[in-house]
């Protein structure tokens, strides 16, 4: 037997081919099956398009979205108060400047993106008074930001930045609604109460509710991991009891039932047991996001706060909660985007917020038939800003490095 | 301490069960002195109740006569009207439990509602509808018999879906049912040919019509399958306020009997005994009621005669349901509205 000498074959180093054209190859036609698949989705996605753009272009009517833009966001507000919500508007612009002013980073990244978007809606075909308006959001923004940089040093502008912002809640309810130096609205006005507001409603439950829902769901989430049997029970029964139940059945109950058993002297308006309704909810739901945030916290750093002589109180507030906040500040915001879209169940129970003030501007005559612009158009709405939240809430996580450790 | 604080259970409970009853009691003095007419209404319902885009403000022939009834009492038509939208699940809780004063809100007049049953109590019919089916012509289908076991699109939450089951049994046809909860679904489903038929009160009937893809193509069925009076509800026990609601509406019908306007009503001219207390000139009658004399003039100018109320929500312009007639026409011209004695 005889051997002859093999040649030993060197594998060239492969050609790496990149470019739109492999990309496509690898990814969309790689074999006849997915061929096919491409095809037939991209033949159904084209249909859906045009078919969307004949509808969009030549037998939608759109002039019912202008026509109705004031009753959609602001409902019923009286047109002679209405500086007042552009007030809000600017009070928020102008402490998001300031904020952003004092600590650049994220919180200017947002106050900036509030202002660009701001110029953007005032390239919008409104009326140049309008326009006006709109723009003084971002001068608002603007202002607040040099005033921000201007006395970034100085430790007065902190705690100065600190009670602002407490005081936007109570000051945003006063300017909208009245109360102190301003008039009632509601009152003097043939506006009836505050459940015919549209949007402004939906903005003002998901506000309320997160901020009201955060610190009770905190509590609760404690409440459940006390070693009081008493308050350990009262919270777990409240949890379970609220998450058991779907929130229409409560707003129902707020609605309907509750009437029954207050009498009218000390009956909330419908507004407030609505918005009650959505905190307590929310509440139940916050407590087990935040419990998870806790249960994440190993015991070593207890034992650590306890060696270096903390009490139990103050681990609890300097150690455990600080980590455990930042552990589940995604699911707070998932938190916030739904119950901001969960305001849309107050039309269930007879308050105009904008799905609500849809079902009555249909109820015009002038403008039946035009259910699918008006949802497409709310659709629109909501999807802008539960985007925006989302995006904001990935630059926390981003600026705290969750999920980097 | 504890004494103490037991007294003051006691005293809240005591105001707890008897600040409702007090409050109910004479709504009349209640809406006066709150100087506000809390009025329950639909909010989306062409034609009777809905947002105006243009003014911002309520309208509709359901929305005119709260106006009328805060006219009447005294209050501004324009500013003292707080105006409740209600589902219609919802309408006679707020109406029991006093969240409104008034309830005008397309409400169909039976003997359950009227009864202790919902402690409600009717006003006299401002609307006669009646159920009805709509249907496409080139379905050939003539008469309800042509229904027999086709599929009929109804919304829930009504006396619609009850009318009609008691309309097939009777008839001994075989009924099929699509349920949805809201019109423009169950509109919606009918007009895209997912059901044969689409029963509703002969009103809605028309103004659906208005948005079909295909207007033409639909028909009315001459059945009309019930009876729908429409008016408005008050709360059992409190006669002096349902007399003022009642009276009110009254007063609309013989405005147009006596050919009093919105234009005239103010200027009116006339010998005629009951015009005359009528116009509050004589006879004391706002008294009567706890109003002031001029309470049926105030109503009329407020929104006019029924007349003037039914051409402007529901006439040519608007919804476009044919008066002369019908049951809505003035007695004088077949119709069923009558105003009792004005002494």
């Amino acid at each position: 037997m005889s051997r002859s000498a093999t040649t030993i074959e060197i594998d060239r180093p492969p050609v790496i081919r990149s470019g739109p054209l492999r990309w496509l190859k690898e990814n969309l036609f790689s074999t006849w099956y997915n061929t096919l698949l491409t095809v037939g989705s991209l033949a159904i996605a084209l249909l859906l398009a045009v078919l969307f753009g004949h509808w969009a272009l030549t037998e939608a009517h759109w002039a019912v979205i202008p026509a109705n833009l004031k009753l959609l966001f602001v409902g019923t507000y009286p047109l002679d108060q209405l500086w007042r919500i552009w007030a809000t508007l600017y009070m928020v612009a102008l402490f998001l400047g300031f904020s952003g002013g004092l600590h650049r980073g994220l919180i200017l990244q947002i106050a900036l993106m509030v202002a660009a978007a701001t110029v953007l809606l005032a390239l919008l075909p409104f009326a140049w008074a309008t326009r006006l308006w709109i723009l003084a959001t971002a001068l608002s923004t603007l202002v607040g930001f040099g005033l921000g940089r201007l006395t970034r040093q100085s430790r007065t502008s902190r705690w100065l930045e600190i009670s602002l912002w407490l005081l936007s809640f109570p000051l945003t309810l006063v300017l909208l609604k009245g109360g102190l130096f301003l008039p009632v609205v509601g009152e003097a006005h043939n506006v009836g109460g505050w459940n015919k507001w549209g949007f402004m409603l939906n903005l003002l439950g998901a506000v309320v509710g997160i901020t009201l829902s955060l610190p009770i769901g905190i509590l609760l989430a404690l409440g459940r991991r006390s070693s009081l049997p008493a308050v350990r029970l009262v919270s777990t029964l409240y949890i379970e009891l609220i998450r058991g139940v779907p929130l229409i059945t409560l707003l129902f109950m707020a609605s309907n039932m509750l009437p029954l058993l207050v009498p009218t002297t000390f009956r909330p308006d419908i507004v407030i047991r609505a918005m009650m309704t959505i905190t307590a909810f929310s509440a139940a739901y916050m407590a087990e996001n935040v419990r998870g945030g806790l249960q994440a916290i190993p015991q070593g750093q207890f034992e650590a706060a306890y060696a270096v002589g903390l009490g139990r109180m103050l681990t609890t507030l300097l150690i455990v909660l600080p980590q455990a906040l930042r552990a589940v500040i995604p699911a707070i915001v998932g938190q916030l985007i739904s119950l901001f879209k969960d305001t849309t169940l107050f039309g269930f129970i007879a308050i105009l917020e904008l799905l609500g003030m849809v079902d009555s501007v249909l109820g015009n005559l002038q403008w039946r038939g035009t259910i699918f612009e008006l949802y497409i158009f709310i659709g629109f709405i909501f999807w802008i800003f539960c985007y925006s939240l989302s995006y904001i809430s990935r630059r926390i996580e981003k600026n705290l490095g969750v999920g980097e450790r | 301490m504890r004494s103490i604080l037991k007294v003051l259970g006691v005293v809240l409970l005591v105001v707890a069960v008897v600040l409702p009853l007090i409050a109910s009691a004479d709504t009349l003095s209640d809406v006066q002195t709150r100087g506000k007419l809390i009025c329950g209404v639909n909010s989306t319902l062409p034609g009777f109740g809905f947002l105006d885009s243009a003014t911002g403000q309520f309208s509709g022939f359901d929305v005119d006569y709260c106006k009328a009834l805060a006219a009447a009492i005294g209050l501004d038509p324009g500013n003292d009207i707080d105006f409740v939208p209600l589902t219609a699940g919802e309408r006679f809780t707020a109406l029991q439990t006093s969240q409104i004063d008034v309830l005008i809100r397309n409400t169909t007049w039976t003997l359950t509602r009227d009864s202790q049953a919902l402690g409600a109590i009717f006003a006299p019919t401002t609307f006669y509808d009646g159920q009805g089916f709509l249907v496409r012509k080139s379905d050939n289908i003539k008469s309800l018999k042509d229904l027999n076991g086709a599929t009929i699109c109804v919304t829930s939450g009504t006396t619609t879906e009850g009318n009609l089951a008691d309309a097939f049994r009777e008839a001994g046809l075989t009924l099929k049912t699509k349920v949805f909860a809201k019109t423009e679904a169950a509109f919606g489903t009918f007009d895209d040919g997912g059901c044969d038929a689409y029963t509703s009160d002969k009103s809605q009937l028309a103004s659906l019509r208005t948005i079909s893809k295909d207007p033409s193509n639909l028909t009315i069925l001459p059945e009309t399958i019930s009876k729908e009076p429409l008016g408005p509800l008050t709360r059992q026990g409190d006669d002096k306020w349902f007399d003022v609601v009642k009276w009110t509406v009254f007063a609309t019908f013989f405005a147009e009997e006596k050919g009093i306007t919105q234009a005239n009503v103010s200027s009116f001219q006339s010998d005629n005994p009951s015009i005359l207390r009528f116009l509050g000139k004589e006879g004391g009658l706002g008294a009567k009621l706890g109003l002031n004399e001029d309470w049926a003039v105030k109503a009329i100018e407020a929104v006019g005669n029924y007349g003037e109320i039914y051409t402007r929500n529901l006439g040519p312009n608007g919804l476009a349901i044919p008066r002369a007639g019908s049951l809505n026409a003035s007695f004088k011209n077949g119709g069923l509205l009558y105003a009792p004695a004005w002494r």
